[in-house]
């Protein structure tokens, strides 16, 4: 989906809130709320794509304003919700107030037929998709043209496995894109590696 | 807005606190042993996954060339040797070198994703908003700000674990340290190394 959530090359933002040996946790709920929500990935309540996928779902306003370990909660809840483990109305009494979940799911896909095997070296471009779903294609790649740098093990196709859709583990490819292609004469020069589903890509040919 | 806010939009939120309790008694009624696991975790996030895991893989490779070979072959199988575990969906681990002349930084613009295992769950700047967004489109400011000021001949490769590769940053060895044990070697090595926003 082309959520809050797919930040990369978004503007306006300032400096990184930077200190060296940061402490993983501040708090005491944000290790129960991290160990929780792993908990449920170990009974099967859920899979990490599903729980990637209920963040991104949340609110706007309430992804941008809540910390991560509440958008760990959020996704856990919700996915506890939406998979019957409890109303949302009992979830409220037991938190004595309002407990904000994420968004209804949209429709997820199963993989792209007719994709493609790439090897290093072939130039790729990712398809111009827009699904509402889950995906794990960063916008700022859309369209874009890259080389493939190397082949990376099979996975579950995060579109459909978000949403118990019958799919296919596909590999996923490593794509250098250059950063003035991805945003013309306003980056600084890099590499940009980005692991990229092969449902995603589809051969370019070269100029 | 959710449907209880709707239904209801007076009500406050409850307190982040009772939130985790609420969802953990939901877990409770459905014989998790939530609190058992909890206490697991916390073992694990605080005395396991360690930057110091990551740290020994270096100064291995640092100092024992098949190593170093293995390691960039199949990241997985490499740090098994020294028995340390990643979890079932981290596929694959990729060791990115870094060179006189390349400079490799890591990110995770879509949420957060790490090998935590080997580095260390990841700290709060790399989850946030700023980190996310700005890295992969001016990575030399943001490495600037952060402190490390890299020469403008070294290139700069930001990868973005989009999927479930994961990734370690190879630090280069510094100067003077010839003859060093591995145990001395691995203490100079830190998690902001390991992601690539410092050099070591």
């Amino acid at each position: 989906m082309n959520g809050i959530h797919d930040l990369g090359g978004k503007e306006g933002f300032g400096p990184v809130r930077f200190s060296p040996n940061a402490p993983v946790f501040h708090a005491p709920w944000e290790v129960r709320a991290n160990a929780l929500y792993s908990l449920a990935v170990k009974q099967g309540i859920y899979n990490m794509d599903e729980y990637r996928y209920a963040i991104e779902r949340m609110e706007p306003r309430h992804y941008l304003n809540a910390s991560y370990y509440e958008r760990s909660l959020t996704s856990l809840a919700s996915l506890c919700v939406e998979k019957g483990l409890v109303s949302h109305e009992e979830l409220e009494h037991r938190a004595h107030g309002r407990f904000p979940l994420a968004r209804p799911p949209a429709a997820g896909r199963p993989n792209q037929p007719g994709r493609e095997r790439f090897v290093p070296g072939d130039l790729v471009r990712v398809r111009e998709d827009h699904v509402s779903g889950h995906a794990r294609m960063p916008g700022y790649i859309r369209g874009k043209i890259g080389r493939v740098v190397t082949e990376s093990p099979p996975y579950p196709f995060p579109d459909a496995h978000a949403h118990g859709v019958a799919a296919q583990p596909e590999p996923t490819y490593d794509v250098q894109f250059n950063s003035l292609d991805l945003w013309p004469g306003c980056a600084e020069p890099a590499k940009v590696h980005v692991s990229v589903f092969q449902s995603y890509l589809e051969r370019a040919s070269e100029h | 807005m959710t449907p209880s806010t709707q239904q209801d939009p007076a009500k406050r939120v409850a307190s982040i606190e009772d939130r985790v309790a609420a969802i953990e008694s939901v877990l409770d009624d459905h014989a998790m042993q939530p609190d058992a696991f909890v206490n697991t975790f916390t073992e694990w996030a605080t005395e396991e996954w360690l930057p110091a895991n990551g740290a020994r893989v270096v100064a291995k490779a640092w100092t024992e060339p098949d190593f170093h070979a293995r390691l960039l072959a199949n990241g997985i199988a490499a740090v098994s040797e020294l028995g340390l575990p990643m979890p079932a969906h981290h596929r694959h681990l990729v060791a990115l070198e870094n060179t006189t002349t390349v400079h490799n930084v890591i990110c995770c613009t879509l949420c957060s994703c790490t090998a935590f295992t080997i580095i260390g769950l990841p700290p709060d700047w790399y989850k946030d908003l700023e980190y996310r967004a700005r890295v992969v489109r001016e990575s030399r400011t943001v490495l600037r700000e952060m402190g490390l000021e890299l020469a403008p001949e070294v290139e700069i490769r930001v990868w973005d674990t989009t999927a479930d590769t994961r990734y370690l940053v190879l630090p280069e060895r510094p100067a003077g340290t010839e003859g060093w044990t591995q145990e001395r070697l691995a203490s100079l090595v830190t998690k902001e190394g390991l992601i690539g926003v410092a050099r070591i």
